[in-house]
């Protein structure tokens, strides 16, 4: 017997293959030329472009743009990677309505900003069929060591090689790229995206990866620290938030989670997905893993957050490409239990308010069906730094990302210095390994 | 609606958009759909004399220069006169004035600079019907290689000579076609008047090169490697073509001469401009092969409204803005005006910033928050910001009245003074 969205409880292939293979597919098609060429031509190449200051990594849009629509979409792509070497996941992740089309003069004159992410990618895409534009400096015999191979180490890494340097980047998890690899919606980066751009990264020389070396269980910073002579820390938020729903239940699954495993799922009709999805949280987290419920073919997604719908994180395009994915959006309800009942689970949430005091639960409840519970409460960092100073629950930077350990960097969401944003995390690699080089080579020279 | 006839040296069109003599009057064909299409008349695609036709280059005849969006702004041509043999254009010629009464349909001439060349072929259009003829002295490519088209154009004794033997071996309205490939426009122009001409019409194509195949190193439209120099038409030759045309009918040899405007009309805008400018009518091509003969609807719809939206008659229209076209040395030194930003529609894109703070007068102050201001003080009204910014209207240009400070300059802004009396000008008139 098949599966459809109708069968109770967990259950895999709820949609024919090609369903779930067309759901899966790149949700936002890369710009044809003729396209690119219409998009290009409605940028206005403003003057200290507001574009370009909302940009996390200062991407030159205006000249990059100038560049695609005269026909050197080469050049553009250079652009981009020397101010953002992962400007190819960056085209397809950024946030951009809150980013760079969010400060797009036509956003303001019309309505409809320059599309932006989609010319980042059309610039960037032909770069990574081609060999890495960058060579690296003479070697200057320094070695760091980079912990993490998201984002922020690999922009890190990147710099640091273009330097001279000599870069070890320990990785946690199998495989190199962090979010990009385990944490996105996989439409947002199909073909191996994310692999390939590290592949392709890494065709600067110079930075070798060690996967499955975790800190703190296979390494120790002590020992980086002596074994090197600087050490970036870019090991984002390993641990999650707890959903405060008591003991572990059979239904509750971090979100996270959820999405790491999908991504490396190499047959997605071999992923069991409930017939009735809860995704507790209000970021993006919670759109990818709801979204892609969805796609697995759920019959039931709904997403709640504990505020008022303005206050989620998702942005805007977010909630409506969940929203016309068919998930449901509650808001103003707190999980307070999960419940067994001879139908199947169900999670029950206390209606909320704010009040003077902040949020307020109210004493009303509604329940849920739940086969799956996802939860996407945000992220913290676990274990708690090793002997550096932290802000908020992160490791606390000054400047370009350094901790309050001489001699040891640190970038990423693993700080608090960003919006936990891949572009931010790219600009904190970068600006660290920059610090990193003038403290190297000030050590010889000053 | 206004009413848009036209009565232009005697023939008449029930509005004043004719095609220009080019592709998309080459044939009954063509002619028979623009008229269908409601243009008031075509000049019929040049004819050359009897015998074998003259042959166009198998390869690409066009070159082109686009705007943003691939907007055609210019188009160059090297096609020559109509290569269809005499007779069909003729019988064509014939039976589409028999069948379309009400339009003016002129023809086109080309033929070798010798009197019996053109007493033949006057003789050979004298029963078509057409309204009228029109002397093709403007072609720039390959006819005037041959001693035609430009070749003549560009001699007004020439003019002169054939305009004459046209008047007296036809009875026909005589339209001359200029070149703009001229240092001075009024020299053929008062040939054609002395030769008896009715009409000049202008301009013809400018000599050009589009562009250069960058892989090829060869001109554009290259043919089999090489490329010739065309003519180039279209929107961006507009403001030559309305300078020529005010030339002409300012200049007081040549006041009063009719004039059919021709040069990158594309909207009823730009037709108001060649009328106000002293054209009788004008005439189109370039937007045709852009967009198709439907064009000259929205030319007639907007024609009509805005001759109704200042209670004109077309005729009120023609030559309104001739008196108002002077020399420069006639400008009043002392108008002021001041750029001013709106900020409620400024889209804070800083063009103007980058346009006067790099290339003009550092006069736009760069606030916080993108606010963009004009600084009074250094700005002296070149008008680059307005050009240049994105908003129509958002920039704008505000008048210093007399007796008012410049804060530029700290003066009185005085009355009236053109540069005759200025006392830096060494050949000033002493103005007691």
């Amino acid at each position: 017997m098949t599966n459809s969205p109708l069968t109770p409880g967990l259950a895999a292939a709820r949609l024919p293959a090609q369903a779930i293979a067309a759901g899966f597919s790149d949700h936002d098609p890369a710009l044809q030329p003729h396209e690119a060429a219409v998009a290009a031509d409605r940028c206005y190449f403003c003057y200290d472009a507001p574009c370009v200051t909302a940009c996390p990594t200062g991407i030159d849009i205006p000249l990059f743009i100038r560049q695609i629509a005269t026909d050197t979409a080469q050049a553009a792509a250079q652009t981009i990677l020397s101010s953002n070497i992962l400007g190819g996941m960056c085209a397809r992740v950024c946030p951009t309505e809150t980013l760079c089309e969010g400060a797009c003069v036509r956003e303001e004159a019309e309505g409809k900003p320059v599309e932006i992410g989609r010319l980042q990618r059309y610039a960037t895409d032909r770069a990574m069929d081609m060999p890495q534009p960058f060579a690296r400096a003479p070697e200057t015999g320094k070695r760091v060591a980079v912990v993490g191979a998201g984002p922020a180490g690999l922009a890190c890494a990147h710099r640091l090689a273009m330097h001279g340097h000599q870069v070890t980047v320990y990785e946690a998890r199998p495989k190199p790229g962090g979010l990009n690899e385990f944490g996105i919606a996989a439409y947002k980066a199909t073909e191996q995206f994310a692999a390939r751009e590290v592949e392709w990264l890494l065709g600067i020389g110079g930075i070798r990866i060690q996967t499955d070396t975790a800190l703190g269980r296979d390494i120790a910073l002590d020992g980086l620290a002596a074994d090197f002579d600087a050490v970036f820390l870019g090991v984002g938020l390993g641990a999650v938030n707890d959903p405060g729903l008591g003991a572990a239940h059979p239904a509750l699954r971090d979100a996270v989670d959820f999405i790491a495993e999908l991504r490396q799922t190499a047959d997605l009709s071999a992923l069991p997905v409930g017939r009735d999805v809860v995704v507790i949280g209000g970021g993006m987290t919670a759109v990818d893993a709801a979204v892609q419920s969805r796609l697995l073919g759920a019959e039931n997604v709904t997403i709640v957050y504990r505020r008022a719908q303005d206050r989620m994180s998702a942005s805007h395009h977010e909630q409506d490409h969940a929203t016309a994915s068919g998930v449901r959006i509650r808001t103003n309800a707190t999980p307070v239990a999960l419940h067994d009942t001879p139908a199947g689970p169900e999670i029950e949430f206390a209606y909320t308010q704010d009040g003077p005091q902040g949020l307020e639960r109210l004493a009303e409840t509604f329940r849920l069906r739940a086969d799956q519970v996802l939860s996407a409460i945000g992220q913290r960092l676990s274990p708690l730094p090793w002997g550096l100073a932290q802000e908020s629950g992160k490791i606390a930077v000054t400047g370009p990302g350094r901790t309050s350990r001489a001699g040891v960097w640190a970038g990423g969401d693993c700080t608090g210095a960003g919006e936990d944003l891949t572009v931010s995390a790219v600009a904190q690699g970068r600006d660290a390994a920059e610090d990193i080089h003038a403290y190297l080579m000030g050590a010889d020279h000053g | 609606m206004a009413d848009l006839r036209s009565n232009f040296i005697g023939i008449k069109s029930p509005n004043p958009f004719w095609l220009a003599s080019a592709p998309p009057t080459d044939k009954e064909y063509n002619v028979r759909r623009a008229y269908e299409a409601g243009w008031g008349g075509v000049v019929w695609k040049t004819l050359g004399m009897e015998g074998p036709p003259v042959v166009n280059v198998n390869g690409p005849r066009y070159g082109v220069i686009h705007g943003a969006d691939r907007r055609v702004l210019g188009l160059n041509n090297i096609e020559l006169i109509t290569d269809r043999p005499l007779e069909v254009n003729l019988r064509e010629i014939k039976q589409v004035k028999r069948d379309w009464p009400d339009r003016a349909l002129v023809i086109s001439l080309m033929v070798p600079c010798d009197e019996d060349s053109w007493k033949s072929i006057l003789a050979a259009i004298e029963d078509t019907g057409a309204d009228g003829v029109e002397l093709n002295f403007g072609c720039p490519h390959g006819m005037s290689e041959r001693g035609m088209g430009s070749a003549v154009g560009q001699v007004p004794e020439y003019i002169e000579m054939v305009t004459r033997w046209v008047k007296q071996y036809s009875r026909m309205p005589c339209i001359v076609k200029l070149t703009p490939n001229i240092t001075d426009v009024r020299k053929p122009a008062e040939a054609a008047k002395r030769g008896g001409a009715d009409a000049v019409s202008l301009i013809n194509t400018i000599n050009s090169i589009t562009s250069v195949d960058l892989d090829l190193y060869a001109p554009q439209p290259t043919i089999d490697g090489k490329g010739a120099h065309g003519g180039y038409c279209g929107p961006a030759v507009k403001p030559i073509a309305l300078n020529m045309v005010a030339e002409i009918a300012r200049s007081p040899a040549t006041r009063g001469l009719p004039i059919s405007g021709i040069g990158g009309v594309t909207t009823w805008r730009d037709a108001a401009e060649f009328l106000a400018l002293g054209a009788g009518n004008v005439q189109v091509c370039t937007a045709a092969m852009t967009y198709g003969f439907k064009v000259v609807q929205e030319m007639i719809s907007g024609l009509g409204e805005y001759l109704d939206d200042k209670g004109m008659a077309l005729s009120d229209l023609i030559g309104r803005a001739v008196p108002n076209v002077t020399d420069w040395q006639f400008l009043n030194l002392n108008y002021t005006t001041k750029a001013q930003i709106d900020p409620g529609l400024c889209i804070k894109c800083g063009r103007c910033y980058a346009a006067c703070e790099d290339t003009s007068h550092q006069a736009i102050a760069m606030l916080p928050g993108r606010v963009f201001e004009v600084k009074d003080d250094e700005c002296v009204a070149c008008n680059l910001c307005i050009d240049v910014c994105p908003v129509e209207d958002c920039i704008t240009m505000r008048e210093l009245v007399p007796g008012t400070t410049d804060p530029r300059t700290g003066r009185k802004i005085e009355t009236f003074a053109n540069w005759t009396t200025h006392p830096n000008n060494p050949m000033a008139k002493a103005a007691e």
